[in-house]
């Protein structure tokens, strides 16, 4: 049985990142799977830091409001634009409040925007994407025209121009936002991984048996689109935490003095503070560079691991 | 191929039209309207039915949107209700800001990845590979509200290179126009140069395996040559595809950029008409600015189509 999505080009997903299309042709060198995926390879320890890693980020923002931090917005002009010290690990900006505090603080929003909208796509999208995948008719060609659809709009645009109109901007209007742009991605993803997979001899052979359609899904299916949809996400997830801090650093996520990553970067860059005190630009704009980082670098290894081969979307 | 094309522009137009109804619908559905913000202070019921007549609000929806995509069709993309200014002249303006950008970044990008990916191909997971690779995905999580202001700090506060902010025109000369585009330019490159060395990369190595490179090495044809003539072109084709995304993706980029630098680009444009709540701009950056990344997408595709015979019969 031809595979659909093996002689076709690949197209990364339309969110300014390669996809794996990288790994196509490693993945494909002369292996088809046949049967339940399984890691071919150790997820190493790279993958396991950049998962302790971000998992660290998320501890330290649900618990922040419990840990022995200065309130981000408490402000101290005993000690203004304060380089790292012993009461201030990273200093205190112009305003003498506490760096420290307000990128922890800060990433509250960027992991909340990061996190819930794909979670939420993952489930809306994941489920439509299996069931589409798998039966096809006329909701599968719906479906794929809408979710075509929303992403040929860039992102960032739209999620700016629904935002004029409902006002004020807030962290549950952010996230529905975003998971309108997560799900039909998510969607796509996953029904193109199930069409690559529906026709697999494995399949055939367990509806042959006489496997319900539940069954095939849940237990045939499921487990091989899991590691290819947990890769994209987690490229969604970075995906959605650089939108979220474009839009924080024109202004345009969460409003201040409230702290998001993007608007501390903001700050640190107006009134000439960067000469000054580059402190505030650089801390937030490291904490997103490891933790983008980490997410990349979770994301490739599951793609070797898994050798997970890029579908067309 | 006339049959594709025509398959492929039928979307064009199907999805331009969906934008432009979602723009509108966007502006028209959602709570609130224009007036509030245009009155402010005068809110009172009868200047607000004179003001919705004035624009048109006070007639069926069907009959809005039809009003006004014919007057986008004809060019007329609305005014400003606060500088009067038209949507169109602010695009003349602002348009080659971004245009010049995105050929100055592609150009980095492609000058930047394209060297990067032909040594690496060569000698997969050695050293060069290996260092090429760690630091294009370090790139990646470089997005231009974290990679700006960094280099500003470098380049422009420390070491006083370039401007840290502004834009000098062509007609400025090609000198100052080119210090003032190339920092924004480097910035917006960073996400494409790692895309499309990962993307180029693999596709060469598995080029490289192929037999009649094998051929090519046996009759003993130099490397460069068979980089160049043989392997290059071939393994060319995703990097072509998503030079088309990439493109497209910086546009979002260029938003940031022009705020962060100070250039008066579409992006700049629409930030500032977003706090003036000038939702008329809004509305008609954000209809070209979306129709524009389709059509980018498309050419890309359609690009692909030309260099690729296979694509055709999907």
């Amino acid at each position: 049985m031809p595979d659909p999505a093996h002689d076709l080009p690949v197209l990364a997903p339309n969110i300014g990142y390669p996809g794996s299309a990288a790994d196509l042709a490693e993945a494909t060198a002369g292996i088809t799977a046949a049967g339940p995926t399984r890691a071919r390879r150790p997820l190493g320890p790279v993958f396991w830091v950049s998962a302790g890693w971000v998992l660290f980020m998320i501890l330290l923002a649900v618990l922040a409001p419990v840990l022995p931090l200065t309130n981000p917005s408490t402000q101290n002009y005993s000690a203004v634009n304060a380089g790292p010290s012993i009461h201030h690990l990273m200093g205190t900006d112009d305003l003498g409040r506490d760096l420290l505090s307000r990128v922890i603080f800060g990433s509250r929003p960027s992991l909340v925007i990061g996190f819930f909208p794909v979670v939420i796509g993952l489930l809306l999208g994941g489920f439509a994407g299996l069931l589409a995948g798998y039966r096809g008719g006329v909701a599968d060609g719906v479906l794929n025209a809408v979710s075509f659809v929303i992403l040929a709009f860039p992102a960032l645009l739209a999620i700016m121009v629904v935002e004029q109109f409902w006002q004020p901007v807030a962290l549950s209007k952010l996230t529905i936002m975003f998971a309108v742009v997560a799900t039909p991605l998510l969607f796509r993803i996953i029904r193109a991984t199930t069409l690559s997979f529906a026709n697999r001899e494995f399949v055939v052979a367990a509806r042959a048996l006489g496997a319900r359609t539940n069954r095939i899904l849940l237990r045939e299916l499921l487990p091989n689109v899991v590691p290819a949809a947990m890769a994209f996400a987690l490229i969604a997830v970075a995906t959605a935490i650089v939108t979220e801090g474009a839009l924080a650093f024109l202004g345009l996520s969460i409003r201040l003095p409230n702290p998001s990553l993007g608007n501390i970067i903001n700050e640190g860059v107006n009134n000439n503070l960067l000469q000054s005190n580059p402190y505030i630009a650089v801390w937030p704009s490291l904490y997103i560079f490891v933790i983008l980082t980490a997410l990349n670098l979770m994301a490739d290894r599951l793609r070797s691991a898994f050798e997970i081969r890029d579908v067309k979307l | 191929m006339a049959r594709y094309i025509g398959i492929r522009l039928g979307q064009l137009v199907f999805i331009s039209f969906l934008i432009s109804l979602t723009a509108f619908l966007l502006v028209h559905l959602l709570p609130g309207d224009p007036t509030t913000t245009i009155l402010g202070p005068y809110d009172t019921p009868s200047a607000r039915a004179e003001l919705l007549k004035q624009l048109g609000l006070n007639k069926p929806l069907y009959h809005q949107y039809w009003t006004w995509i014919v007057n986008v069709l004809h060019g007329q993309l609305g005014e400003a209700f606060t500088t009067k200014q038209t949507v169109s002249n602010i695009l003349a303006v602002a348009l080659p800001i971004d245009i010049e950008l995105m050929i100055v970044s592609s150009i980095i990008a492609l000058v930047v990845a394209i060297p990067l990916a032909l040594v690496s191909a060569l000698r997969p997971n050695r050293l060069f590979d290996r260092s090429s690779t760690t630091s294009t995905l370090g790139m990646l999580a470089l997005p231009p509200f974290v990679a700006g202001p960094l280099l500003v700090l470098i380049f422009a506060v420390s070491l006083h290179w370039v401007p840290a902010t502004g834009f000098d025109r062509l007609s400025a000369g090609i000198g100052p126009n080119l210090k003032s585009v190339i920092l924004p330019s480097i910035v917006l490159s960073f996400g494409s140069i790692a895309v499309y060395f990962r993307l180029l990369r693999a596709d060469l190595i598995s080029t490289l395996q192929e037999d009649f490179v094998t051929m090519a090495r046996s009759k003993g044809l130099s490397t460069p040559y068979i980089l160049f003539r043989h392997v290059l072109r071939p393994s060319s084709f995703s990097l072509l595809a998503a030079a088309g995304l990439s493109i497209g993706s910086l546009f979002s980029g260029a938003f940031v950029v022009e705020v962060l630098f100070q250039m008066p680009g579409v992006g700049y444009q629409l930030v500032n008409h977003i706090y003036a709540r000038d939702y008329l701009v809004v509305q008609g950056l954000a209809l070209v600015a979306a129709v524009a990344f389709v059509v980018i997408n498309f050419v890309a595709d359609f690009l692909l189509t030309v260099l690729d015979p296979r694509v055709r019969r999907a």
